[in-house]
């Protein structure tokens, strides 16, 4: 009854990337074993190891020079091998690389250096990188969950603490709460479709929305409890309360990857889906498709709650985490952007830059937190940055450049994101949620130009540390989000390539 | 035969009452217990619409295995940090878990 596929069939080459990395994390699980308690700083540098490997690989597919499957199939259509994974994979491993970097020294200093981390940090950004290639919605969850797992222990990884031990509680029972919500509705569009391979639902729509009733209702609810699923993770706004106490409490080195690790992750999948999957899901004829009203909507709320609630937010930590759901909004806008026809690939575009601008920018805020951080995990207030730029130019100019990109100013990479987003909303003719955009961006300024206020005009001690691979990583941060900034054509003319492999 | 519709009706229903245990639930235990049961009600909907939809394709049986999978993955890493609380608190309450408020 069942076919055997051959090895040739599966079509392995196309998922070196990600295959690479998650057969050198197995490796790293059992290394770690033999690496003695007083040295683990030698499983980072086999974490950075593999995850160099695993860059170079994506790079070289990404600039072209060895493609790693041009719009190919892997797994029977599982695994999509296209330049969107291309530019996932990269933001996703440059992340997890600043992310290994910044937790090298702080995991020292806060007594918890223990090897499982770098393995459990890099089956995370397996996952992240399987959401940007899923195929099948059978992907999008063995991923989402491959993505969340480890994350949900990384957030108590500061045990015995207890505010760490409360935000990982937190995080699992709400985030396993969003995957109930999600599996439903993937049941839902099995049930219409018949399928859960995105390619056979892409086509399964045309005959539903000619169809009847009855399979256009599954359809339509499945799609919204996904909305649900996926919305939790890049935590947009009805469903974001977790994300404020879950930065809050968690290792601030796990929050630095996690808040752009899980967002990439859950952009990729809802892009896959919805731009990929179900473009052609229109219910009046001429109208975008049936979920573009409520993914704006969304967007809309994300935008305004996100960016209100951070302005009387007085700990940083919880000031970033409402910043976060505030972009969560810009980049969603870009989503909905997608539904109208023939913008699916300028959506996705838009995605990918704002996506590599915010990673670059919010890794680098949440290092500077790191930096001015004590080992009890207190003095994260904002009246912490008082007086750094006397004490810490360099640091303190940085900690500046980060909030102006996550502002929007011109000359930052916040700035070509945003700019790209909102291009992508206008051509979708989504002008009430653009105007509320940049009304939003407006307000922002607020809270992010306080902080540098605090730390230029106000007096205070301004201590921090910052270890040399703390050091690089806000280097790194800043000189990417400069060199966006100044030179966006370097991110711009690689987004161009970027194609979903169907849809639009 | 069993019409499909009364097997959607039953994952339906058994998904309500996991929603329903969520939300009124203080034991984060029991919260643990109606997640697997809104689990268990998408299996149940896979496999009916596998038996009546595409009884020749097996991919609604498999989808229905790996939510097991996963599910079981949850639930270790659930107990484990919620052991890890009760040994510092001696409370699995989730109420009790109120360090931090905005």
């Amino acid at each position: 009854m069942f076919e055997v596929p051959s090895l040739s069939d599966l079509n392995i080459a196309a998922t070196l990337p990600v295959m690479s990395l998650v057969l050198g994390t197995c490796i790293l699980l059992l290394a770690d074993l033999f690496v003695p308690q007083e040295r683990k700083q030698l499983t980072a540098w086999l974490a950075v190891a593999g995850l160099g490997v695993s860059l170079a690989l994506s790079l070289l597919s990404l600039g072209d020079v060895t493609r790693f499957g041009d719009g190919d199939e892997a797994f029977a259509g599982m695994f999509v091998a296209d330049t969107f994974t291309d530019a996932v994979n990269v933001i996703a491993l440059v992340t997890a690389l600043l992310g290994v970097m910044v937790a090298y020294n702080y995991l020292e200093r806060t007594g918890t250096q223990r090897g499982e981390y770098y393995v459990l940090l890099l089956f995370t950004t397996a996952g992240v990188m399987f959401m940007g290639a899923a195929g099948d919605l059978v992907v999008v969850f063995v991923a989402l969950e491959l993505l969340s797992i480890p994350l949900y222990i990384l957030s108590g990884f500061r045990r015995p603490q207890e505010a760490s031990e409360e935000s990982a509680m937190k995080y699992f029972l709400l985030g396993a709460f969003a995957s109930g919500f999600l599996v439903y509705g993937i049941a839902l569009i099995y049930g219409a479709t018949g399928t859960t391979g995105l390619h056979d639902i892409w086509i399964a729509v045309d005959d539903i929305v000619a169809g009847d009733a009855t399979s256009q209702y599954l359809l339509l609810i499945g799609a919204g409890l996904m909305l649900v699923g996926l919305g939790f993770k890049v935590a947009a706004v009805p469903f974001h309360m977790w994300t404020p106490d879950v930065y809050q409490g968690a290792p601030t080195s796990v929050v630095a990857y996690m808040s752009v690790a899980a967002k990439v992750g859950g952009f990729a999948a809802l892009l896959r889906v919805l731009a990929a999957g179900m473009p052609h899901f229109v219910l009046d004829a001429g109208a975008p498709a049936a979920w573009q009203d409520t993914v704006w909507l969304v967007a809309v709320l994300t935008m305004l709650l996100g960016n209100l609630v951070a302005i009387v937010q007085n700990d940083l930590k919880r000031l970033l985490a409402y910043s976060s759901i505030a972009h969560a909004g810009y980049v969603l806008l870009a989503v909905a952007a997608a539904g109208s026809a023939g913008l699916a690939d300028e959506s996705a575009q838009a995605v990918v830059i704002y996506m590599m601008a915010y990673a670059f920018t919010n890794v680098g805020a949440f290092s500077v937190v790191i930096a001015v951080e004590k080992d009890d995990a207190s003095n994260t207030g904002v009246t912490s940055m008082r007086g750094l730029a006397r004490s810490q130019p360099w640091l303190a100019a940085a900690m500046a450049l980060f909030m102006l990109s996550l502002t929007g100013i011109p000359l930052t990479a916040g700035f070509v994101g945003k700019w790209f987003v909102f291009k992508a909303a206008i051509s979708a003719d989504l002008f009430f949620a653009v105007v509320v955009g940049a009304v939003t961006s407006l307000i922002s300024a607020y809270y992010y130009l306080r902080i540098v206020w605090y730390m230029y005009f106000e007096e205070g001690d301004g201590e921090a540390v910052i270890p040399w691979p703390l050091a690089a990583a806000i280097s790194i941060a800043a000189v990417g989000t400069l060199f966006l900034g100044v030179m966006p054509y370097l991110l711009t003319d690689m987004a161009r390539e970027i194609t979903l492999a169907f849809g639009g | 035969m069993v019409p499909l519709w009364m097997y959607l009706v039953v994952a339906a229903a058994l998904f309500s009452t996991g929603l329903y245990g969520v939300l009124a639930r203080r034991n984060a235990i029991a919260i643990l217990m109606s997640i697997e049961l809104m689990l268990n009600a998408v299996n149940i909907n896979l496999v009916a619409f596998w038996r009546y939809q595409k009884p020749g394709d097996v991919s609604g049986q498999v989808f229905a295995a790996f939510v097991f999978v996963v599910a079981a993955a949850e639930a270790a890493v659930g107990l484990a940090l919620i052991i890890a609380i009760y040994r510092r608190r001696q409370s699995v309450i989730a109420e009790d878990m109120n360090l931090m408020k905005w």
